[in-house]
């Protein structure tokens, strides 16, 4: 956990992509779930921020 | 000067151009061969994405070119966001996504399994197994139309062979509980074999010696099941997971042929929905909104899905 945490300050890639690949699946489900609409409702712009964080942080060092 | 064709050409070639020409470097003649394509990539995909991101903040309508267009801002996002019927369309594709993969790689696997095992017949039973990818979806939903025939369908016949009462008691492309069942049975019908195809290549590029080894160490079966098998044929798993996910993500052909969305909107995938909204409705703006939508999801998840497939690989 503290590896994850340091790996998050030093901007290291492996962590950073673990959070943004996180924030994609999290849209996707608030996207499909069948239960809350106001949670459709941000699904979108969830996987979208994941979604840019994915293919910014894959330019960081590993 | 030799006799050969190619130096007979070259000799008659205008110095002027042929100085040109030595003087290109390794790197401008390769820009030169890679231009056409890279010219084709932006012309057919990139300017298209960035085109119909524009559009999806505009009210645009194709049928009527004539009229302004009105710059809506975020209101078409707003709107597909806040819409229960394109809420319910994301569930069913959904239902359809997560169930088609779960059988088709279940079903797939244990049929490679069962392939690689050598027996007399193998290459006739692989050949009659994949036959089902290589007919047209609208082949495949016609003929599944026939057999969900209430009154003379085969697979009304099967189940009430197995289950006891009449055939004609239900109706699987009419029903709302059973018609998302329906496309489901039909799309593993039909895909299951290219799983199949997948897991084999997998399963044949396990060496032998591995398991000779694991005999050598009295292994059981099972324990050389999930300790060989699994994990060296998990990356082609996976790719055929990715393979599947995103076709049945855009699943279109063999839905309309065989439901056309119905019963009501039940099957209804996205992909038949934003077809309505682009070309039947008419709303180009919003349909181009709900279409940048659906890229995001998808290209999201490839991403994560290649790296995971990347991980998988280096171990």
């Amino acid at each position: 956990m503290s590896n994850f945490i340091n790996g998050l300050f030093r901007l290291r890639r492996s962590p950073w992509e673990m959070v943004a690949s996180i924030l994609i699946a999290l849209g996707v489900v608030m996207l499909m779930q069948p239960f809350v609409l106001g949670v459709y409702t941000y699904s979108f712009i969830v996987t979208l921020v994941g979604t840019v964080m994915f293919i910014i942080v894959s330019h960081f060092p590993e | 000067m030799t006799g050969s064709p190619i130096d007979k050409i070259a000799d008659k070639t205008p110095m002027r151009v042929a100085r040109n020409i030595k003087g290109l470097s390794d790197r401008t003649i390769a820009w030169i061969f890679v231009a056409p394509t890279i010219f084709l990539l932006l012309a057919v995909n990139i300017f298209p994405l960035i085109w119909t991101i524009r559009l999806s903040f505009t009210d645009y309508r194709v049928n009527r070119p004539n009229r302004d267009v009105e710059w809506v801002g975020l209101r078409n996002y707003e709107r597909i966001l806040n819409d229960p019927d394109i809420w319910n369309t994301m569930q069913a594709t959904a239902h359809f996504l997560i169930w088609t993969i779960v059988l088709q790689v279940l079903i797939g696997f244990t049929l490679a399994y069962l392939i690689n095992k050598k027996f007399k017949g193998n290459d006739l039973w692989t050949t009659i197994i994949v036959f089902p990818m290589m007919l047209s979806p609208a082949v495949v939903g016609n003929f599944w139309t026939f057999l969900y025939q209430p009154q003379i369908g085969l697979f009304n016949y099967v189940v009430t062979f197995f289950t006891g009462g009449d055939p004609a008691s239900f109706s699987m492309i009419g029903d709302v509980h059973l018609a998302p069942w329906a496309i489901v049975i039909a799309d593993t019908w039909m895909w299951t074999p290219f799983v199949m195809l997948i897991c084999l290549a997998g399963l044949r590029s396990i060496p032998d010696s591995i398991y000779e080894a694991a005999e050598c160490d009295r292994a059981s079966k099972w324990r050389q099941f999930w300790t060989i098998t699994i994990p060296m044929a998990l990356p082609f798993l996976m790719l055929a997971v990715l393979f599947r996910g995103i076709e049945n993500f855009k699943m279109f052909d063999l839905v309309v042929q065989l439901t056309g969305g119905g019963p009501g909107n039940v099957t209804t995938l996205t992909s038949i929905d934003l077809k309505r909204e682009a070309f039947e409705k008419w709303r180009t703006g919003y349909s181009s909104a709900y279409a940048v939508i659906l890229f995001v999801t998808v290209f999201g998840l490839a991403s994560i899905y290649v790296k995971a497939l990347n991980k998988v690989k280096e171990r």
